[in-house]
């Protein structure tokens, strides 16, 4: 393919599809626009950054870079017109486009609280927040997060879904004593059962993240040095700062006004493509299948597929979504949850339900098993078996015929050497030495032909010449002979 | 062929063994398998040649039983004594005279040459040749046959790490420092290397290492001799070895193990490489690779917090098609941390063949001339060509990778005559049985071994050659330690060395003057002396990288070994590189930034699973020597294929069942072995048998676009019930 691609969203989609045109041949322009003033960077790290353990430099992504790529940070796209294939940015340049590709994103969602908008006519608007109330979606949102947690002793998180979840424990490392607010029974009740979501909420608490549940937040009273969250039950909470993580909304205006078919994303078909055969939209702004995916895994499989596409590399691809993995893994936290546990028919006989729970511990896991494929499980505190049971997952693959490796420990392998048993019960077939393949027969045959001695045996035998890890053993051998030999001998 | 063999030796020539021993009846020498090249005593009995280990820096006075079975190759009824020519009339080999085997060779060599050009004529060597034999058949290839021809089969075994080394560090040497670093390292790190059936003696290292309390981790998927004694133990799924090193960097970045100080002073590019690993964060690497994010933490934390530090690789991570971005990323890893040229830490490769480092440096390889000099450098042509007494012009320039050699044959470019040395590619080159196809589409294949190999079986010549306790010469082992091969007693009657032939063909050939001709006449000599061809090689590796200027055999006896580059005489070797500079052009290290991609064949339904191949500490590389030992065929009679019980349930195999393994290229039949120690979705099986049992007939020929290595890692297979 040749000619210009043009991508609105310079985030973990939009450049990964930079990247991946950039990677691949061909004589094309590639044109980047960012609304974000920074280069590209991993939204993921973002709880990192704010836990304090890194800087801002080390959450930068890989930029394509080299000719024909054109990269434009802090430049917004205020309109896209479909018939002269022109988008014009907030700088009043209009550019010219062979294939438009809209990797807008989401915005966070601010919900409706007095206190929190002007007005109830009024759209929320996540740039436009009382001081000491931060949502928690950009690197922008972060560096106010952080400037606000200075000094400060105490914080609020509404919102206990996997976003809010990150921001607690990434205040928490920084000390601050933090209260999660969740309108739900139990934390992450997308991903999480009742039991699963028990043991994390009692797991935060000894990090210092306090679960306030099953209520909701009815006004938020922001002062110059503190925010004060009233709830449904009455209660005032009052903290220094307050993060919302209630969730996002893909950012699609532009499509709409540019008339493409949008629902709750912008409507793209299996080659990422929208109403309009020269827009294509990948991220969390695209719906397929009805679906938005709002992870990054699925983003960067977009941004492959659309590549391919683009570039005549694999004109037949198309995007096939993946199941998600939800993972949470920090000092202390280690969860993962995929696929589909809501209960089922119990009569069914080809449904396997395993469980585990250790509380005292923090472990709990949960896996559902049809026929002999796995179809869902929660894996939460220490479980060795969680990268394989992830690739079981992924990969539909028949599960272990003994479905405790799953639950309690490692799946594969990895024990270590077998310990000297008693030399009288060891077989004389069983390997000594493996280096010089010295079964314990030929010592023992060694010994009855006379010889009194390691040094002896070992001259004899080359056992431990080669590694030298048998020592030990060859050494409780000779001893054992010796003693036995003496017992005949006084007998 | 090989009854007739003897039977020719009984004609005319002494039985090996009965050759009249010379004053030396006992002689200190180095095990003639592995890059350990483990010291050993030979003793000449009336009766047989005994083995005794010796204590030297990598074996510490141990030896594995392959050592200790050397000798019995020597006189062993295989031997081959007598040079064979293919009987046109018949199709049979049969025994020759050196006269008649030898122009066979030149006779067709000049017809080609003449007909087809000088490229028709090719050369494949091997990294168990002395560095003597590996220059001086570097020096054949470009001088007497004047072809571009010439790879070996190091370039399946050693191609992605050096690659992957002269880009980050500007040097291609295995381990950078002394062996026995290893077990001083607070943390050490093994990447697909299984040393506990590879170079036994090494794991005294690791042993030492742990009762230091050091921390062994071990990346391999398969839970080897060598992972069981680890530490960690992390078994991600094959082809995900470079996702994993990102990931370890990703963390020691998030946690600010960073050595900021060393990246600043002494290597340049880390933005980038810290850009791409942002995007190989442990959640997303454990779903690609199967390893825990606990384990991933754990690892980082171990390397990144350790106050000395040393990360290898192996085969395991390196026979890929993504192999030198896999070790880069490793070497990536280990800059970051400021590991490199610090006392007791750094990265290395372990070396494989007994001379895979000497055989790598002294020009065997296509586009390389001697001292790891390039070919298509002016400069060092100009050099090399003025101690080999031609003119610059005449030498030629870069030819095909190994794999790309011999697949060329029978195509119109391609080589019609191919000359082996030291090598079996019919059992050790990928999608064997192409390979095998090719060979016999030649118009000559000669061979010069001391068995009837399978390529020799081939062969329209074999000529016969001495093993390592009846040569002089040197070899470079894993550390870049060059040592001294000691002959115990002449080739037996009817035996030539390497050197001899490699002499009397360029003779032959017209290609030299006459060794005792004046100093100062024109045209190039190729002396079958050892000490003279490596004094050449001396001259010839002058100012090069691989600088051997200053190694004599008196000091190589003197000091215990020497590590190049050792420039003068005069001068110390170099037992640790990068200690103050790297040898790139301003001095430091460089990053390279390297993505996670597929292996070239993935499972699909078809071919469901992946197959990895490896050893087995009884047998060496294609078992051409070690499947003919007694105590070795013993103890690893036969091949096997290695599967988990729960795959082996569905398959409906039990232990011990004969299993038919396919691929796109090929099948082997093995009898199962089921362990536990094996992913399940992952079957293995050893190299080093041939006919039914060659696992390399099932191996992927994809190569990776800078070494040329072949992916022998990992290729999609079906396993069924023979």
């Amino acid at each position: 393919m040749t000619g210009r691609v043009v991508i609105v969203g310079y985030g973990m989609a939009g450049s990964r599809l930079a990247s991946e045109l950039r990677a691949r041949d061909g004589d094309r322009k590639i044109v980047v626009l960012g609304a974000e003033p920074h280069r590209a960077y991993n939204r993921i790290m973002l709880s990192n950054l704010l836990a304090g353990k890194i800087d801002e430099t080390q959450v930068e992504l890989t930029e394509a870079a080299g000719h024909g790529v054109d990269i434009r940070p802090g430049v917004a796209v205020t309109a896209v017109d479909p018939a002269a294939a022109t988008v014009t940015t907030d700088r009043q340049d209009i550019i010219e486009y062979d294939h438009l590709v809209l990797a807008t994103g989401s915005r966070a969602l601010v919900p409706p609280l007095p206190g929190l908008v002007p007005d109830r006519q009024t759209t929320p608007d996540p740039e436009r927040l009382p001081r000491r109330v931060v949502a928690f979606r950009t690197l922008d949102d972060c560096r106010r997060i952080v400037d606000a947690a200075t000094g400060a002793r105490t914080a609020l998180v509404l919102g206990g879904g996997l976003l809010g979840l990150e921001a607690a424990r990434g205040l928490a490392a920084r000390g601050l004593d933090v209260r999660v607010v969740h309108p739900v029974g139990h934390l992450m009740e997308r991903q999480l059962d009742p039991a699963a979501g028990a043991v994390l909420a009692r797991t935060l608490a000894g990090l210092g993240v306090t679960s306030h549940l099953d209520t909701s937040a009815t006004a938020v009273d922001a002062e110059p040095d503190r925010v004060t969250l009233t709830l449904a039950t009455g209660d005032r909470l009052t903290a220094d700062l307050l993060v919302l993580a209630c969730g996002v909304r893909p950012e699609t205006g532009l499509a709409r006004a540019a008339g493409l078919v949008v629902e709750r994303g912008i409507v793209v078909d299996d080659r990422l493509r929208t109403s309009d055969p020269r827009i294509w939209a990948i991220g969390d702004c695209a719906q397929h299948e009805g679906q938005l995916t709002g992870l990054v895994a699925p983003a960067w499989a977009q941004a492959r597929v659309l590549a391919q596409v683009l570039t005549g590399d694999d004109p037949q691809a198309r995007y096939r979504p993946q199941a998600p993995v939800t993972r949470l893994k920090a000092a202390g936290i280690d969860l993962a949850a995929m696929g589909d546990l809501t209960p089922t028919d119990a009569a069914q006989p080809a449904v396997e339900e395993l469980s585990f729970t250790d509380p005292a511990r923090g472990t709990y896991a949960r896996l559902r098993i049809v026929h002999e494929r796995l179809t869902g499980a929660i894996m939460l505190g220490d479980n060795p078996a969680v990268g394989t049971v992830i690739q079981l997952f992924d990969r539909g693959t028949p599960v272990p015929s003994d479905r405790r490796s799953l639950l309690l420990g490692r799946a594969l392998g990895g024990q270590s050497a077998t310990p000297v048993e008693s030399p009288a019960l060891m077989p004389d077939a069983a390997t000594v030495c493996q280096c010089n393949t010295v079964p314990k027969g030929a010592l023992v045959r060694c010994w009855r032909a006379g010889a009194r001695s390691v040094a002896e045996v070992v001259a004899a035998t080359r056992a431990t010449t080669g590694c030298g890890s048998c020592r030990d053993a060859v050494e409780g051998i000779v001893n054992w002979l010796s003693t036995v030999d003496s017992a005949e001998v006084t007998g | 062929m090989t009854d007739l063999a003897r039977s020719e030796t009984h004609a005319d020539a002494p039985r090996p063994g009965t050759a009249p021993l010379t004053s030396v009846a006992e002689v200190d020498t180095h095990c003639p398998y592995c890059a350990l090249q483990c010291g050993m005593t030979l003793r000449a009995t009336p009766e047989r040649v005994e083995v005794r280990p010796r204590q030297f820096p990598t074996n510490r006075g141990g030896l594995c039983q392959k050592g200790w079975t050397a000798a019995e190759l020597l006189d062993h009824p295989d031997r081959l004594t007598t040079p064979l020519v293919r009987d046109r009339p018949t199709g049979q080999l049969r025994p020759a005279s050196w006269d008649e085997a030898l122009d066979r060779v030149t006779d067709s060599v000049t017809a080609l040459q003449a007909a087809h050009g000088r490229d028709s004529v090719a050369v494949f060597g091997g990294g168990g040749l002395t560095n003597e034999k590996a220059y001086a058949l570097g020096k054949f290839a470009r001088v007497a046959l004047r072809t571009r021809q010439i790879d070996y089969n190091g370039r399946f075994c050693m191609s992605s790490a050096a690659a992957a080394g002269n880009r980050a560090f500007g040097v291609d040497r295995g381990l950078p420092f002394p062996l026995a670093d290893l077990a001083r390292a607070d943390t050490l790190l093994l990447v697909g290397a299984n040393v506990a059936e590879t170079m036994p003696p090494l794991v005294r290292y690791l042993v030492e290492q742990k009762q230091r309390g050091g921390t062994l981790i071990v990346i391999d998927p398969r839970a080897t001799a060598t992972a069981r004694q680890a530490t960690l133990h992390l078994q991600p799924m094959p082809g995900t070895d470079l996702a994993v090193a990102n990931a370890l960097l990703h963390i020691a970045l998030a946690e600010g193990w960073i050595d900021r100080e060393y990246v600043e002073d002494r290597t340049a590019g880390f933005d980038a490489v810290r850009r791409s690993v942002a995007g190989y964060w442990p959640a997303q690497v454990e779903r690609l690779s199967g390893v825990p994010v606990a384990d991933l933490e754990a690892a980082a934390r171990a390397l990144g917090t350790a106050g000395t530090a040393i990360i290898l690789t192996a085969r395991g991570a390196e026979q890929h098609t993504k192999g030198v971005d896999t070790v880069t990323a490793f070497i990536n890893l280990a800059l970051a941390l400021g590991l490199p040229g610090r006392p007791g830490s750094g990265y290395g490769c372990l070396t494989g063949q007994g001379n895979g480092q000497g055989g790598r440096e002294h020009g065997q390889k296509a586009d390389q001339l001697p001292g790891y000099r390039r070919i298509d450098d002016p400069a060092a042509r100009a050099h090399v060509a003025g101690v080999w007494g031609v003119r610059p012009d005449d030498l030629p320039g870069p030819g095909l990778s190994a794999y790309e050699l011999l697949d060329s044959i029978g195509s119109p470019e391609g080589p019609r005559a191919l000359l082996v040395f030291g090598s079996n590619p019919v059992v050790s080159a990928p999608r064997a049985g192409r390979i095998q196809r090719r060979l016999a589409d030649l118009d000559l294949l000669v061979v010069a071994d001391f068995v009837l190999s399978e390529t020799a079986a081939m062969a329209d010549v074999v000529l016969p050659t001495a093993q390592w306790a009846e040569e002089d010469g040197t070899m470079t082992n894993l550390e870049g330690r060059v040592l001294r091969r000691r002959a115990l007693r002449p080739p037996p009657t009817g035996v030539r060395t390497d050197l001899a032939v490699i002499a009397e063909l360029a003779r032959r050939l017209g290609a030299t003057r006459p060794v005792d001709a004046d100093a100062d006449a024109d045209g190039p000599r190729f002396p079958d002396d050892p000490r003279l061809v490596f004094d050449e090689l001396r001259r010839a590796s002058a100012g090069g990288i691989a600088d051997y200027a200053g190694v004599t055999w008196e000091r190589i006896d003197a000091e215990n070994g020497l590590f190049w580059p050792c420039p003068a005489p005069e001068r110390p070797d170099t037992p640790r590189l990068f200690t103050a500079t790297f040898p790139t052009l301003d001095g430091r290290a460089r990053f390279v930034p390297v993505e996670h991609r597929p292996a070239a064949e993935e499972v699909c339904p078809d071919y469901p699973l992946y197959l990895t191949t490896g050893r087995v500490l009884a047998q060496y590389q294609s078992g051409a020597q070690t499947r003919r030992i007694a105590p070795l065929r013993t103890a690893a009679p036969n091949a096997f294929l290695e599967l988990h019980p729960d795959l082996a349930q569905r398959l409906g195999v039990v232990d011990g069942d004969e299993v038919r393994i396919s691929s796109r290229r090929g099948e082997m039949r093995a009898p199962a072995r089921l362990s536990d120690t094996i992913r399940a979705d992952t079957v293995f099986a050893p190299f080093h048998w041939a006919g039914a049992a060659r696992a390399n007939s099932l191996t992927n020929d994809a190569l990776d676009p800078t070494s040329r290595m072949p992916e022998f890692k990992i290729c999609a297979v079906r396993v069924e019930r023979a």
